[in-house]
């Protein structure tokens, strides 16, 4: 008989004997599921969040800011930075009119529905080729805002987090009213969290005279996009800074997302250390309730080494199965759960949606071998090194 | 499997010292014995006396701290670990006092055990079962599992696990000592019957005059010596 074989027999022989423990089995079990309910949970968090903000980049839009501005918070712009920006070869053109939106960007304070408190909701200004520069943009309900009057558009991911963004509903911000009369998607992307409006009534709202924040221009193509930038920052008359939306949208994201990763590390790492403990127990248990069963198989002419692999599979086998139920359980729990929280770089709220992907859960997967692997590899050591002639005789 | 001289088992000068923290408990002292091939041979002596020990390492279960250890020619005291589980699956048959059957597998599949280690077919190992139990009258249980067995059968199925492979010896450790007088009197039928009828060598310890009255031979260990006749 072969190795392996070996090792598939004293296995299977093990695994008979679960039932016979199976409060320690269960008990391992459940803690190895809890660690991936949460690590998956926790992560979930950051992948969805790196979604939102990420998914609607693109390389084919580019987005200009005032030299040094990381952000539209700390941007500005004239109206002839603008117009130069519209200007600048590489630009889409449609009807002879640049497929650019120059826009002003604002925070407001909406109550979240969910806790009542308020919330920071970025507030967008948009040029009418906004929709066409995205790509993207559907009004889903009600209707598009009209330009020169006090209406906005919400996001579908703002209208369900926040309070009083259903169409039809005025909401106040300082002394302006605003009529909600639609709400719009934008390929799940940051955009949904927004509250669109006409750049010029914003303006006026909030005196800020002929100002933008930045230009979002869709370019001809994306390997326009150097061509672009290199006109617009070797020109002396204008300071600008210029990217790609993709890597504006990725950069907008690392902070939080990084954030939320380490936190969710952080305490999948302290509960894995407790399952561990119980796997540890468990195996021990294992070991020790299966002593004289061990002996006799080593006595009859089975190996140490099967034995050493029978206890690992074991181990392994029940960390799984704890893998797959929390996996299975997180999928079920957490995917596409709705959320809102603060993108730390631009300081307003990003709605996301909880993202189960297949990576987080084989990642998940990984954590749950490697604790079953540990938790079985010093019992499965202390088996093989069990004396047979003492073993013989335990009962 | 035995050397020119007909002898199939010679321990020679062995020593066993166990150690609880700083004390050495000296079981065997310079321990010669020689056991010839076709015997039927009954260890007997006082609890403590070493017998389950000098039956482990004839069996390649532990290992002497001095002295030489040879069956059929082999020293088994020279192997290595993985060598000996080796030599125990082709040569040696183990009967316990508490049959040590795995209570998961049934009759059948307990006494399959050992040819799992060996290349036979499926179709062959069930034979080799069938046989095995028929020998020991069990085959009408073979699919029983060990709880439903009694301490006799469980016994017949554990000699049949330990013939199933033909071994050059068997080692048996107390075959009677969890058995009533009936049950225990059949199970010693049986292994006079395996060394009377085929010929197997047999080392049994015991401490019961009852069982050693139906070995060929018996010697006696106390602290640490064997002796031919039951020390005073």
């Amino acid at each position: 008989m072969n190795w392996l074989s070996q090792i598939a027999s004293v296995t299977w022989f093990g695994v008979c004997t679960i039932p016979r423990r199976k409060g320690s089995a269960i008990v391992a079990t459940a803690g190895i599921a809890g660690v991936v309910v949460v690590f998956v949970g926790v992560l979930s968090i950051a992948q969805g969040f790196r979604k939102a903000v990420t998914s609607t980049g693109r390389d084919d839009i580019a987005i200009v800011l005032r030299d040094g501005a990381n952000n539209e918070m700390s941007s500005g712009l004239g109206r002839d930075v603008a117009r130069v920006v519209k200007d600048a070869p590489g630009v889409a053109r449609e009807n002879g009119a640049a497929v650019a939106s120059a826009e002003l960007f604002v925070i407001i304070d909406v109550p979240k529905r969910s806790t009542g408190t308020d919330a920071n909701v970025p507030f967008r200004g948009v040029e009418a080729a906004a929709p066409t520069v995205r790509g993207n943009v559907t009004v889903t309900q009600g209707r598009m805002f009209e330009r020169g009057r006090n209406e906005v558009i919400a996001g579908v991911a703002a209208a369900r987090e926040f309070a009083g963004l259903d169409v039809g509903k005025t909401i106040k911000l300082g002394k302006t009213e605003w009529n909600v009369v639609g709400v719009f998607s934008a390929g799940g992307g940051v955009a949904e969290s927004e509250l669109w409006t006409d750049t010029t009534v914003l303006q006026q709202a909030y005196q800020r005279g002929d100002s933008y924040q930045s230009v979002y221009a869709q370019l001809v193509s994306p390997d326009k996009f150097q061509e672009f930038k290199d006109a617009l920052t070797s020109n002396p008359q204008i300071k600008v800074k210029v990217v790609r939306q993709a890597e504006f949208y990725a950069d907008q994201s690392t902070m939080t997302t990084n954030f939320i990763t380490g936190i969710g590390t952080v305490i999948a790492l302290m509960m894995a250390l407790g399952a561990l403990l119980g796997a540890l127990n468990t195996m021990y248990n294992a070991v020790a309730s299966r002593g004289r069963e061990i002996a006799t198989l080593r006595a009859l002419g089975f190996g140490a080494a099967p034995v050493v692999c029978s206890v690992l599979i074991e181990s392994l086998a029940l960390a799984l199965t704890g893998g797959v139920i929390g996996g299975l359980g997180a999928y079920l729990a957490f995917d596409g759960y709705g959320a809102a929280t603060m993108n730390f770089q631009t300081w307003s709220q990003i709605a996301f949606a909880f993202a189960v992907t297949p990576k987080l859960l084989l990642n998940a997967i990984l954590w749950a071998a490697t604790i079953g692997l540990l938790g079985g590899l010093f019992p499965a050591i202390r088996a093989a090194r069990l004396p047979i002639a003492a073993g013989l005789r335990e009962t | 499997m035995s050397t020119s001289d007909g002898v199939l088992v010679r321990v020679k000068d062995v020593e066993k010292v166990f150690h609880r923290g700083s004390e050495e408990i000296h079981v065997l002292s310079g321990l010669n014995l020689e056991v010839p091939k076709g015997e039927f041979l009954a260890l007997m002596g006082p609890s403590g006396s070493g017998k389950s020990t000098l039956l482990n390492l004839m069996g390649g279960l532990d290992r002497a701290t001095n002295g030489t250890v040879e069956i059929g020619g082999e020293r088994i005291d020279e192997m290595s670990d993985r060598q000996l589980a080796a030599w125990r699956a082709r040569h040696v048959g183990l009967v316990f006092q508490f049959y040590n059957l795995l209570p998961v597998l049934t009759a059948e599949r307990n006494v399959e055990l050992p040819l799992l280690l060996t290349p036979l077919s499926k179709a062959e190992r069930r034979q080799h079962v069938e046989t095995a139990l028929t020998a020991v009258g069990l085959n009408q249980r073979s699919r029983h599992y060990p709880r439903q067995l009694s301490g006799g059968e469980q016994q017949r199925v554990g000699i049949a696990r330990a013939i199933i492979t033909d071994p050059t010896i068997l080692l048996c450790d107390e075959p009677t000592g969890d058995l009533d007088r009936k049950s225990g009197d059949e199970i010693l039928g049986l292994l006079q019957a395996l060394n009377r009828e085929h010929g197997k060598t047999i080392v049994m310890v015991t401490h019961d005059p009852h069982a050693s009255a139906r070995a060929k031979r018996t010697v006696y260990l106390d602290k640490g010596q064997l002796f031919k006749e039951k020390p005073e």
